[in-house]
């Protein structure tokens, strides 16, 4: 049976009840938000249908500008953090026995799909003063007495990449797994240290892919919607933050929908760049 | 030998700041009285009989299983289908449905969580328990999508096309050949949706966050007014559910297949 044109409408027939459900419970949702970035607020109840630009005026405010600045700051140092211990990590990991690999996928895994508010709260509960790795120091001699490390940059920044290294991982794996193993061969036998064929044979092979991934681990990161808020200060609040304590606490709902139509149009921007990356890879 | 010193050292330095945390909270989680102490003062598994005793963690709880069933399960209604269509068939506009299919997830959550508020804020049905559950399966519909694609580009096309030749029609090909073949990918679709809709926080809350608790909204909710041992207890067990499901699916499938250990075509 080979791959054919549907002929009848019957044979569209499977298509109906997916392409029903992501119309309506998406495209219409997205179309909606969209709508609504446009709508006037209504500080009694959600907001009234209008067509105007003030909630996208705001975005020139220096409050915004800060929080927006922040936002991409934060999530390059974690896509660069991440990226930095995940890409030698993958490598070796494809090179270890299959056993041992399925065990590290399994654990990584486990931890992606941990929920945020897992994650800030086993971090918050170990960069506490009370049961927190400060006692550790403590008990070791190394500091006086426990101290709280919570709120502050570090912490997030931290919280962050916990989040994000397992996706890195996955991220890299299918490329890293899949690499030509002659390549790293043809360096040694020429007389390359591991170290050196690494830098100079596998990371100038994949150079496509780690801009991508970078790429993909920022995207990643700039969703994080939890962790700024338990882990750091209003301070260090992101867009996402911002953008959920709008439509939950102050109820300013056609603000927070043009935040996220402004996220949405990054990432995008983003996302069609990773693919231009990929592209190019497969040309080479 | 240097390198295996160093390379284990490296591995375990990465498995030490994945795991400390969750060390931490293991740790919090056995504390005799209701503090945080680590290291935990006495030894207690009360506080894991409290997610199961409490009334109001186990509504919790089951708020959260219930709603990672269905909407697992809707999740894989939607896929299959299109799955199986984008591979029977050579319709390019259809790709459009697969991006659909993929762009929630690649998105940041908050977008896909506002969105759904906006829809079900302006159609009037804010805070039934259905709605999460539609935009828990919407919003994951892309896990068993991957798998199943992968799942179909992995039958080899000749025993289709020997079963079609034999006489079996498009019903009687998908029952008895198609289907046992792509179970494991349908599977592990259903559990990576199940696991994912678990832990889910953002979505949840801007649908249901006002009406009903989930077992993250609960402790988050929590956070906010103080923390209780019984929320570590709580993280313990999503970690051990977690690693429970990947577990099996890595026992009785290719796991490393899953994650694009091979190329789709071969």
């Amino acid at each position: 049976m080979k791959r054919e044109a549907p002929k009848s409408l019957a044979d569209y027939s499977p298509l109906f009840f997916p392409g029903l459900m992501l119309i309506v419970f998406f495209v219409i949702p997205f179309s909606t938000m969209i709508a609504v970035s446009f709508f006037q607020r209504d500080p009694s109840g959600f907001y009234t249908p209008d067509f105007v630009f003030t909630n996208y005026a705001r975005f020139l405010s220096l409050f915004f500008g800060k929080v927006l600045g922040f936002s991409l700051v934060l999530a390059v140092m974690v896509a660069i953090c991440c990226v930095v211990i995940a890409f030698p990590f993958t490598f070796l990991l494809t090179k270890r026995p299959r056993k041992v690999q399925t065990i590290w996928l399994v654990c990584l895994l486990s931890v992606l799909s941990l929920s945020e508010v897992i994650i800030g709260f086993a971090w918050s509960t170990l960069f506490s003063r009370t049961a927190g790795i400060t006692n550790l120091f403590v008990a070791i001699g190394l500091m006086k007495e426990p101290v709280a490390l919570l709120p502050s940059f570090w912490a997030v920044l931290t919280g962050m990449v916990y989040q994000a290294l397992p996706y890195t991982i996955l991220v890299l794996y299918p490329a890293l797994v899949r690499l030509d193993p002659t390549l790293l061969e043809a360096a040694r036998t020429l007389g390359a240290s591991p170290v050196r064929a690494f830098m100079n044979v596998v990371v100038p092979a994949l150079r496509n892919t780690i801009v991508a991934t970078l790429i993909m681990v920022f995207v990643f990161a700039l969703g994080s919607y939890l962790l700024p808020q338990i882990l750091g200060r209003p301070s260090h609040w992101t867009l996402s933050v911002l953008i959920t304590d709008q439509a939950i606490y102050q109820s300013n709902m056609p603000f927070a929908a043009a935040m996220a139509v402004f996220l949405v149009l990054m990432s995008l921007a983003l996302v069609g760049l990773t693919l231009l990356v990929g592209r190019r890879e497969n040309a080479l | 030998m240097k390198q295996t010193f160093l390379r284990r050292l490296y591995f375990a330095a990465v498995a030490l700041f994945l795991a400390a945390p969750l060390i931490v909270v293991a740790g919090v989680s056995v504390n005799e009285k209701q503090d945080l102490a680590f290291p935990p003062k006495g030894f207690s598994l009360a506080w894991y009989a409290q997610i199961f005793a409490d009334p109001e963690w186990r509504k919790a709880l089951i708020a959260s299983l219930s709603l990672a069933v269905t909407a697992a399960a809707l999740a894989v209604a939607i896929a299959l289908p299109l799955a199986w269509f984008l591979w029977r068939r050579i319709a390019p506009w259809a790709n459009v449905f697969q991006i659909l299919g993929l762009a929630p997830f690649i998105l940041p959550p908050v977008i896909t969580a506002l969105g759904m508020l906006t829809f079900w804020a302006t159609t009037g049905f804010y805070g039934q328990p259905w709605t999460a559950v539609i935009s828990h399966a919407i919003f994951f519909v892309t896990l068993p999508l991957v798998t199943l694609s992968l799942g179909f580009a992995s039958i080899d096309r000749s025993l289709v096309e020997a079963a079609a030749t034999m006489g079996a029609d498009d019903r009687t090909v998908l029952k008895t050949v198609v289907l046992p073949l792509i179970r494991p990918y349908l599977v592990s679709g259903y559990a990576f949706a199940f696991v994912l809709s678990l832990n889910e926080y953002i979505v949840a809350y801007m649908t249901i966050g006002f009406t009903l608790e989930t077992l993250p909204i609960k402790i988050f909710n929590a956070l906010r007014y103080g923390y209780t041992p019984t929320m570590a207890s709580v993280s313990v067990f999503f970690v051990a559910v977690a690693a429970l499901v990947f577990g099996l699916i890595a026992r009785f499938g290719d796991i490393r297949r899953l994650l694009g250990a091979m190329s789709s075509e071969s």
